[in-house]
């Protein structure tokens, strides 16, 4: 699925959050969004749930225009893992099909990927029982079983600790191809950003415009390449700063 | 910290103390009975009158039940509707708040010149002390759902009504059972202040007959019948949690 984002406006109040906002993510492809915290990353992923109406522009799908929360296109991630306590792993992670009356489906689509998202053997448990890790795994793996095509992913790994952190994008990397989804990640983590995606949209001012793209799909991604990638991280940094 | 073996005693002995101490001030300055028991008398008392007082606590049990129940169902129904309507809330959660400081000493004969003496003005005393803790615990548990969950139920396309039985709903359950164990304390104490203003039979009646009588023995047997019958409401209340809500017992075990 290849998502295009033209013209999108939006506004808090008086203040100009969005002006003029225009990108494209073709199918199949990773890309990210990266600024600084605040800049109104995470406003363009709201605005494309539909968990904000915008001032003006359209969001196109295929080439068919979509709006409103729960047009069926995006499968938005926040931020925290918003597992809901009282259920169990497996129950959360077939949320959406509970909502669109799928779940028998959706638990043996969940069973089987149990493993691979590392929760084999919780399908029971309760996200209290679980690490941040897991949970956030657990929270991956119900955005995956959502049936729409493209990933919104807000800071997914924004609240875990370096050491975790490393660890779920050497695994979602891996997961990559195996998901085939297109996506759209929100950070303002550069070496994430770098290490995860085909593209990388850099956001900066007020309102919020792409300043530049970073192209590093040819990129042979591992871990040593992200090292190496100090002076590419450090233009990155000067263009997020605007020096 | 963890309690020292020799420390888990301790709440029960100071109890047995306390009781130990009041006997033996009654017995030591020969306190009349009418003016106070002692604790072996009061079990006495308790012995003698067990069928009497079972089948008064029958009523108050049944009238402090219903009212639970019925503030229960009331509770919930103006939760979901303070939640889903603002204006609603705004209108009657300070009327609420202003109902709670009316004290039921002055209501409840009021209620028994509008109901009469059977047992409805029992009830709905009951129904007025419990009504409160129930709604307002039931309506901040849904109002404090992170707007989080709420937003991505929506982005996955779930309904109004989804919303509320997905997230709003069970969010507010552990709330709600909290305040359902406050009302279950309260349910006994008001079913017994409605009794005492006026009805032929409960607890409260009981209570107001043997202290027009200065049989003490029996008014504190009654009342060691009210304080086990609370503790037995709050009890069930704590059943039905650990049985309704798995998560709860999880996360403290």
């Amino acid at each position: 699925m290849k998502l295009e984002v033209r013209g999108l406006s939006f506004a808090y109040g008086p203040k100009m959050v969005l002006d003029n906002l225009s990108f494209r993510v073709e199918a199949g492809e990773f890309v990210s969004i990266l600024g600084p915290s605040g800049c109104g990353k995470s406003t363009v992923l709201n605005l494309l749930a539909g968990l904000l109406r915008p001032a003006a522009g359209e969001v196109l799908v295929d080439g068919a225009r979509v709006d409103g929360a729960g047009n069926g296109r995006f499968a938005y991630m926040p931020q925290d893992d918003l597992l809901f306590p009282w259920k169990t792993i497996l129950q959360n992670v077939c949320l959406y099909g509970k909502i669109h009356g799928t779940e028998p489906a959706a638990r043996e689509q969940a069973l089987s990927h149990m493993a691979a998202f590392g929760l084999a053997g919780y399908e029971n448990a309760y996200p209290g029982d679980l690490s941040g890790g897991m949970r956030q795994r657990a929270a991956f793996l119900r955005t995956a079983l959502c049936s729409a095509e493209i990933l919104l992913l807000d800071e997914p790994f924004g609240a875990l600790d370096v050491i975790s952190r490393g660890d779920m994008q050497d695994w979602l990397l891996s997961m990559r191809a195996d998901l085939g989804r297109t996506a759209l990640l929100v950070t303002h983590d550069i070496d994430e950003a770098l290490y995860l995606s085909d593209r990388i949209l850099i956001l900066r001012g007020s309102p919020a415009q792409i300043v530049r793209e970073v192209d590093v799909r040819k990129a042979g991604k591992t871990r040593q390449w992200l090292y190496d990638q100090g002076a590419l991280k450090g233009e990155i940094h000067r263009c997020i700063k605007a020096e | 910290m963890r309690e020292k073996n020799w420390q888990k005693p301790l709440p029960w002995l100071v109890v047995i103390a306390l009781l130990a101490l009041w006997e033996c001030c009654v017995r030591i300055f020969d306190v009349p009975l009418y003016v106070l028991p002692g604790p072996i008398d009061v079990l006495a008392a308790l012995g003698e009158n067990a069928a009497t007082l079972f089948s008064h606590a029958m009523v108050t049990s049944m009238e402090a039940i219903a009212g639970m129940l019925i503030a229960l169902a009331l509770g919930l129904l103006l939760g979901v509707l303070m939640d889903a309507f603002p204006l609603v809330r705004r209108c009657v959660y300070p009327l609420l708040v202003v109902t709670q400081t009316v004290p039921m000493i002055v209501l409840a004969p009021i209620l028994i010149i509008y109901l009469g003496f059977g047992v409805a003005p029992k009830i709905l005393t009951v129904v007025l002390m419990c009504f409160f803790p129930v709604a307002v615990n039931f309506t901040d548990g849904m109002s404090q759902v992170g707007k989080g969950y709420v937003d991505l139920v929506r982005s996955y396309g779930a309904s109004r009504a989804q919303v509320y039985a997905l997230v709003k709903l069970p969010a507010a359950l552990p709330p709600l059972f909290s305040g359902l164990r406050v009302a279950a304390t309260y349910s006994i104490s008001g079913a017994v202040v409605g009794e005492w203003i006026g009805s032929q039979s409960g607890l409260g009646y009981y209570l107001l007959r043997v202290k027009e009588s200065y049989m003490l023995d029996r008014v504190f047997a009654c009342v060691v019948v009210i304080v086990a019958l609370s503790l037995l409401m709050n009890g069930i209340v704590r059943l039905c949690q650990y049985i309704f809500l798995p998560f709860l017992r999880r996360a403290k075990g």
